[in-house]
């Protein structure tokens, strides 16, 4: 029998409308990967099996009526630990929001329910989304799948891992600074940041307002497509989103992936991303990816951004103005953990310890730099320069564009490094997102898709595309156009090629969750740590 | 070179709530003085005659109707993540200190 957690979830649509499996089948299939895999990835904080298994006979139920909600109704999804759900807690991985329960649903998820898409869980992340390793979250990193030493990405490890070690088809993400493209990159999945506005935001928990925006991860570019064409488009309650009709992007994909679509298509290589700081192997698979894109009729051409230079240093003075006072909200008042003092305390006193036990080092490292950019005296030379470089950016961009119809770039310097190497040297972590906060800057969409694997380490290697704002379609069209030359060099996705890392398989019995517990499952090695939600920490992963 | 020294370190912790043990300042105030050293540079790039952007796309004020609709949060849904509540009202602990 055809192993359903390998199937695409365009191919897991295709065989719920033909009657071939059904939906409680597939959900099962995905939950006992992940009672198998998860106590060594960790890309799950929850996951409550029962929740997902009705949800599932309940699209069977429609599609037996004849009445699906969608292409994808009974396909099951991962949805990132930002984006705020009412039956499952959502923290953003913090301490300070442990077990808490939404009274509503994201935008985005309201819309996954929509289309009948079958949740499975909540995936891991850094606080907040602060970082580029998962290593942050306060309930423990989440591993690569490709070598379980290593980190998978961030902040949105948790979705990406989910997805290459086909614990999920597709998962939901958000992007800030690279969050849904850098994990792509690193566990060798598709990963797509949409057009600012294009995706709500509401139900986001979030990071910084004028950068954030959710969007899919997948194992393969078609799927990212279909997710995208789901939760997009307008939502009156997020006040930035764009009123733009939005094309099928499926559509889009399926297009590309025709032989001769990328025909004369204009490719404009940045030259700011080459050079010492970019490793070998992720050099040579993205010249590789190019030179696959001039002999199907791409036309190559450099492109400098000179303002790219800049980009990291204004966006870790925006990023943290602007989370110090998103997350202003934490005040121990309407929501999350309160500290307790002996003798009460003022409320003041009581919201600076509860700050102080809830949060992380790196979020107290970037709220106490972004007051700093934003205090009196300071914020002309640091807040109001880093928004001058934005306008400098969007510039390069324009002229840019003006001359070409994609640009192309590594969509991170080097492969996964081993957890806990940069996770002292903050400046390292931040030099991560070289290549994919720029478009964060412009609000332009990126996707990143993989290329390959660096010769050195034998470690995936992303190519990110980005398009002109308002261009979504076009990126899918290019990045399926590339896969298909990509999957008939390696007989299939990339993830295909993953080791089989070292797992536990887990016999019923181990099983311990329960119906009842809505626990995550824990695999044989680990039957001791079985938790419940709102305990969701695993002590030394 | 930053002007990050440990007084201001704690100065900014204050003013953003976060009560810091004194380790925690240590640590910061070497971290951030790294960290300023490299995002102040970007005001050799910005010059007086460059614009500021402030959000990626072009957009307008939103408006509406100053009528309540039918999606928003109940009371009790509001209070349902609160520590403390009273049923109608969040509780918090003291408003003034002794010294206040």
């Amino acid at each position: 029998m055809t192993d359903l957690t390998r199937q695409t979830a365009a191919q897991l649509a295709a065989a719920l409308a033909d009657g071939s499996t059904t939906s409680v089948a597939v959900t099962q299939a995905h939950l006992d990967r992940i009672a198998a895999v998860d106590g060594t990835i960790h890309a799950f904080l929850h996951v409550n099996p029962q929740l997902s298994l009705d949800a599932a006979g309940a699209s069977d139920a429609r599609r037996a009526a004849g009445t699906p909600l969608s292409e994808l109704d009974g396909v099951p999804l991962a949805i990132k630990d930002v984006l705020v759900t009412t039956d499952m807690p959502s923290t953003s991985g913090s301490k300070i929001l442990k077990g808490w329960m939404s009274p509503y649903d994201a935008t985005v998820v309201t819309r996954a329910r929509e289309a009948g898409l079958v949740p499975l869980g909540k995936t891991n992340m850094d606080e907040f989304a602060m970082g580029s390793s998962t290593e942050h979250s306060a309930y423990g990193p989440t591993r690569n799948p490709w070598d379980t030493d290593r980190i998978p990405g961030g902040s949105g490890g948790g979705s990406a891992a989910a997805v290459a070690a086909f614990e999920a088809p597709f998962a939901l993400g958000s992007d800030t600074g690279g969050s849904i493209r850098q994990p792509a990159h690193i566990t060798g999945t598709v990963g797509m940041k949409p057009t600012y506005g294009s995706v709500s935001r509401y139900g986001a928990i979030a990071l910084a307002s004028s950068l954030d925006q959710v969007g899919p991860c997948s194992r393969t570019v078609l799927d990212a497509a279909l997710l995208h064409d789901v939760i997009g488009g307008y939502d009156r309650h997020d006040s930035t989103s764009l009123k733009d009709a939005w094309p099928s992007f499926a559509e889009a994909a399926r297009k590309g992936a025709q032989p001769g679509s990328l025909k004369g298509l204009r490719v404009g290589v940045v030259s700011q991303y080459a050079g010492d700081a970019f490793q070998p192997g992720v050099m040579t698979r993205f010249r590789e990816s190019l030179d696959l894109l001039a002999a199907a009729g791409a036309e190559i051409v450099d492109v400098s951004l000179p303002s790219v230079e800049h980009a990291v240093a204004a966006y870790y003075l925006i990023l943290p103005a602007e989370a110090s006072s998103n997350l202003a909200k934490f005040d121990s008042v309407r929501f999350g953990m309160r500290a307790t003092l002996t003798g009460g305390g003022t409320v003041e006193q009581v919201m600076s310890a509860t700050r102080e036990a809830g949060f992380g080092p790196e979020v107290k490292r970037r709220i106490i730099l972004g007051t700093y950019a934003l205090s009196a005296g300071y914020y002309d030379a640091y807040y109001g320069s880093a928004q001058k470089v934005r306008t400098l950016i969007q510039r390069d961009f324009e002229q840019a564009f003006a001359s070409v119809d994609v640009l192309a770039t590594p969509t991170a310097p080097t492969t996964a490094w081993k957890l806990g190497e940069k996770l002292n040297d903050p400046l390292a972590m931040y030099a991560q997102d070289i290549a994919t906060i720029p478009a964060n800057l412009a609000g332009i969409p990126g996707i990143s898709i993989p290329s390959g694997l660096a010769a050195e380490d034998g470690l995936p290697v992303g190519i990110q595309f980005l398009a002109p704002a308002r261009h979504d379609a076009r990126l899918y069209e290019v990045a399926a156009g590339l896969e298909a030359l990509l999957h008939a060099q390696w007989g299939g996705p990339l993830t295909a090629q993953a080791p089989d890392f070292d797992t536990a398989s887990p016999t019923q019995s181990t099983r311990t969750a329960s119906p009842t517990q809505s626990t995550r499952t824990a695999s044989p090695t680990q039957s001791t740590r079985a938790v419940s939600p709102t305990q969701s920490t695993r002590g030394g992963a | 070179m930053s002007d990050i020294s440990e007084d201001r370190v704690r100065h900014l912790a204050g003013l953003a709530r976060i009560d810091l043990t004194n380790d925690e300042v240590t640590h910061l105030t070497a971290e951030l003085s790294k960290i300023v050293d490299v995002v102040a540079t970007v005001s050799a790039a910005a010059t007086d005659d460059i614009p500021a952007t402030s959000h990626p796309i072009p957009l307008s004020n939103v408006y509406r109707e100053d009528v309540v609709t039918d999606d928003v949060l109940t009371t009790e849904q509001a209070l349902s993540g609160a520590p403390e509540h009273d049923g109608q009202r969040f509780k918090v602990s003291a408003i003034l200190g002794e010294e206040q």
